[in-house]
């Protein structure tokens, strides 16, 4: 079991990096929003594992709240494109 | 047997979760790329949320897990529709080999009016229903 989960944070470390790649490269503002909330989504999953891991059961907690934050960031974002106008970047 | 459902409920999500990533490098354009992201790790995220559930296998645990999965099912479609329709309207461009876009004819970009192209007067008027009251 020790095993798998480390094999399955080191796949999920790799997802944020190519994440942040993603995040870093975007030819545009909703491309990097897209990365970033796969980045809130991979982060949730990674908290879930460390619960697995630790046994402790309240980090679950803070995978509710993670995953709260990226849906409003999102909306947030979202919103301030379409209020913002048409850009060219 | 159980540890064996759970390790490989974990290694098939934590998998899935690389597999969108790899998509939102690879994709060609936001749409494409969109829809790498909100599938695949939405189920990833899911399937390790079913693993910490039966890892724990208490009550609360179980509840909290599932208040996780049910939250990411609502949410994903949302905010993935609410920044499409954003970059849309921002003009992101599209990819080269986008074969059909149907909301181009009936939209116009300043004015952020739809037409379906079949409004006329008779269609406009409102039906009568059966559960009208008289």
């Amino acid at each position: 079991m020790d095993t798998v989960i480390l094999i399955s944070q080191v796949l999920m470390s790799l997802t944020l990096v190519l994440t942040f790649v993603r995040v870093v490269r975007g030819p545009s503002l909703p491309d990097r929003v897209v990365a970033l909330e796969l980045f809130s989504t991979t982060v949730v999953g990674l908290v879930g594992l460390y619960a697995i891991k630790t046994g402790v059961a309240s980090f679950l907690d803070a995978a509710i709240v993670i995953a709260l934050m990226g849906f409003l960031a999102a909306i947030g974002f979202a919103r301030f494109l379409e209020r913002g106008g048409p850009r060219d970047d | 047997m159980i540890d064996f459902i759970k390790g490989s409920l974990i290694l098939v999500g934590a998998c899935l979760m690389l597999l969108s990533a790899i998509g939102l490098l690879r994709l060609p354009d936001l749409l494409t790329r969109m829809h790498a992201t909100t599938k695949a790790a939405a189920l990833g995220v899911i399937l390790i949320m079913a693993a910490v559930g039966m890892h724990f296998a208490q009550a609360g645990v179980v509840a909290r897990a599932f208040a996780i999965i049910t939250f990411i099912l609502i949410t994903a479609p949302i905010a993935a529709h609410v920044i499409g329709r954003a970059g849309y309207f921002v003009g992101t461009k599209l990819w080269s080999g986008t074969i059909k876009d149907e909301l181009r004819p009936n939209y116009d970009p300043l004015t952020h009016e739809l037409k379906s192209g079949l409004e006329t007067r008779e269609n406009a008027k409102r039906q009568p229903r059966d559960s009208d009251p008289d």
